[in-house]
């Protein structure tokens, strides 16, 4: 299972990257090749989508054709969940950014890191949340004149 | 004569109040990212770079230069107490480093850490100040093909070194290439790879793509699990800190050793602090008269690699500020830093901005008193940064990166793409695919692609240009010779110890 899932991880990475590169080729196929003043616009991004292509492939093949070995490990998919929970909170909280602004937002992630991926409990997160928002605050568009995303609340 | 009357310059520029200042900051900051484990150098001046937007370009690079060296002495303060490296130019460390924190000598490895640091971090700067300039006149000589052969020596350098799969790094390149080819293309105004969006036509942002894949793939890697290590006291008071002379004594040839051994490792694009802490440590054992105390707690075992990877930041800088070429992540955030500045490192870089060169050079001397100041009497006081819970530190983290982006361009697209390239990072981690790659072929890809083409209109779409000419045809051919090395045994066989060492 575990020789399974790494694998597995070859092969997908390879085809997606053999598909990136067939994309980079058929985009730089409409572009010029070869002018009279020298190399057009699809000349290096066809050269390395070729590329692209052959390497992906060799790394589908090869991943195919190997035999599972003892160091190859496992995908941990609580941990990879974790993460992706992270990386979803992290996207709510930029797609967020133009009604609510980066004053809220920052405060509301900073909690969630808190109290759900390190499980403390509520009012430490509560607490370590409003004081990295204020530090921010003061730092920032105080201290430093740089500009923070603003809501429709103007903060 | 000039190396003298360049340096008395870069010392009335480092000299100045306002640099003292940032210089300090840089180290100081160094320091601290040095001593946290999962925050790297490359993140860090990643993360900062947008910040130096309105500082002077020397202010900015010795700032930022400072972090880089800073980062290497912090970073054996965690291999020392915890086992645990700060950066993976501390692994080594780890070995003889915890060894002597164990049996109660914490604050010698400590201060003997320190102390080779100092002095091959300034052996380091030495050989820059020696190096560059002439380096720098012999490269005057270089044409577009010439450009393009030293580019592709230094990526396939970097491949070469980068991973344990060689196709997986040269793949990482090439998405690097692929990205860096964003946008309007300036020879005949077409748009490529655009997907429709206007934000696009200006190409990716490199800080977007640099604080997405270091800082939040980082970030998010460490985020996999909850642990957390366990410290060793740190001794108090700056006699506990000290080592005594016996070990000092023993160092001797380990504080020649890494300062050597580093800073010719530091010229070679790829290679790196990593490699160059791991060989300096093994010429350490097998010149020692005692090979087999290696590892139980030595302090040449602490001397050699920590010096080893000081000194190669003055070596790194080389081939950076005169070739224009980075050899790492690291250089590589740096290279876009003076592009963004509006600056070229090249072999003009020193005739044209003496004032940065050299104020660069003298900063690194002063910052390396600065670092040795701080990293003796204050270890005590860094060490409590530890204590820093990551669950307030990430936050912090995540805070930055999103602020830095969007100063740059005040565009939620850029903070979108740091979302999406911050998945790539820690994807990319997860699946093996390595970083440094990536971020040199994005840093490289539009010079690369510019003297290729320039150099097929002067020979009128004629690709024999590139091996007609007797240096770009050397280049080339080493670059063809290091990428087809791995297909012998036992060439792919030292490359893959190279690796896992530096893993």
């Amino acid at each position: 299972m575990e020789d399974k899932s790494f694998k597995a991880a070859d092969l997908w990475s390879g085809l997606a990257l053999a598909a990136l590169g067939v994309f980079i080729i058929m985009e730089a196929r409409q572009w010029e090749f070869m002018g009279p003043d020298g190399p057009g616009a699809g000349f290096f991004p066809l050269g390395y989508g070729i590329a692209m292509v052959a390497l992906s492939a060799a790394l589908v093949i090869a991943s195919v054709l190997r035999n599972p070995s003892r160091t190859d490990s496992a995908v941990n998919w609580r941990e990879t969940g974790r993460v992706f929970a992270m990386w979803m909170a992290l996207v709510v909280a930029v797609a967020t950014l133009k009604v609510s602004g980066f004053v809220i937002n920052f405060a509301v992630l900073t909690f969630f890191i808190v109290a759900v991926m390190y499980r403390r409990p509520p009012l430490r997160a509560a607490i370590v949340a409003a004081a990295c928002t204020a530090g921010f605050y003061l730092v920032f568009p105080l201290a430093l004149g740089v500009s923070l995303p603003a809501g429709m609340l103007g903060f | 004569m000039d190396i003298i009357s360049g340096l008395l310059q870069g010392f009335a520029v480092a000299l100045q109040p306002l640099n003292l200042f940032w210089c300090f900051v840089g180290v100081l900051l160094g320091t601290v990212v040095g001593i946290l484990p999962g925050l790297g150098p490359p993140a860090t001046i990643a993360m900062l770079l947008p910040l130096t937007f309105q500082m002077s370009p020397t202010s900015a690079i010795i700032m930022l230069a400072g972090i880089y060296y800073g980062a290497k002495y912090g970073g054996s303060t965690t291999s020392i107490l915890l086992n645990v490296p700060g950066e993976s130019a501390s692994v080594v460390t780890c070995f003889d480093g915890y060894q002597m924190a164990r049996k109660g000598r914490a604050g010698a490895a400590l201060g003997i850490a320190a102390i080779a640091s100092f002095i091959a971090g300034t052996v380091g700067v030495l050989g820059l100040m020696l190096i560059a300039p002439p380096l720098a006149k012999f490269a005057l000589s270089f044409s577009s093909p010439e450009y393009f052969a030293l580019m592709c020596l230094g990526l396939a350098m970097v491949v070469l070194l980068a991973g344990k799969s060689l196709v997986k790094a040269l793949l990482a390149m090439l998405v690097g290439l692929w990205i860096a080819g964003m946008g309007i293309d300036l020879f005949s105004s077409t748009s490529r790879f655009t997907f429709g969006h206007m934000e696009m036509l200006d190409g990716v942002d490199f800080v977007v793509v640099a604080i997405g894949v270091f800082a939040l793939g980082e970030v998010l890697g460490n985020m996999e699990s909850r642990e957390e290590g366990q410290m060793l006291p740190v001794p108090k008071g700056l006699r506990n800190l000290l080592p005594n002379v016996e070990e000092l004594k023993a160092c001797r040839f380990a504080f020649v050793n890494g300062s050597v051994i580093g800073f010719l490792i530091g010229v070679l694009p790829g290679a790196g602090s990593t490699i160059a802490s791991f060989i300096s440590y093994g010429v350490e054992k097998a010149v020692s008269k005692h090979p087999e105390k290696f590892g139980t707690g030595v302090p040449e075992g602490v001397a050699a690699p920590e010096g080893a990877n000081n000194s190669e930041t003055g070596g790194a800088l080389v081939p950076l500020l005169t070739l224009g070429i980075p050899g790492s992540g690291t250089t590589a955030i740096l290279l876009a830093a003076f592009v963004l500045w509006g600056l070229k490192p090249g072999p003009l870089m020193i005739q044209d901005n003496p004032t940065l060169f050299w104020g660069l050079v003298a900063s690194m001397y002063v910052g390396n008193v600065m670092l040795l100041i701080l990293n003796l009497p204050l270890i005590p006081l860094f060490a409590q940064i530890l204590k820093l819970p990551v669950y307030v530190l990430y936050p912090i983290i995540f805070g930055i990166s999103i602020v830095g982006v969007y100063s740059v361009s005040g565009s939620l697209f850029d903070v979108w793409m740091l979302a999406a390239f911050g998945l790539l990072g820690y994807l990319m981690r997860k699946l093996d695919y390595p970083a440094a790659p990536l971020i040199l072929g994005l840093v490289l890809g539009d010079g690369m692609e510019r003297a290729l083409r320039q150099s097929l209109m002067m020979s009128q779409g004629d690709l024999s240009i590139l091996v007609s000419r007797p240096i770009s045809a050397v280049m080339l051919s080493l670059a063809v010779l290091i990428l087809i090395a791995p297909l012998f045994r036992k060439a792919n066989a030292w490359r893959i110890r190279m690796i896992d060492e530096q893993a």
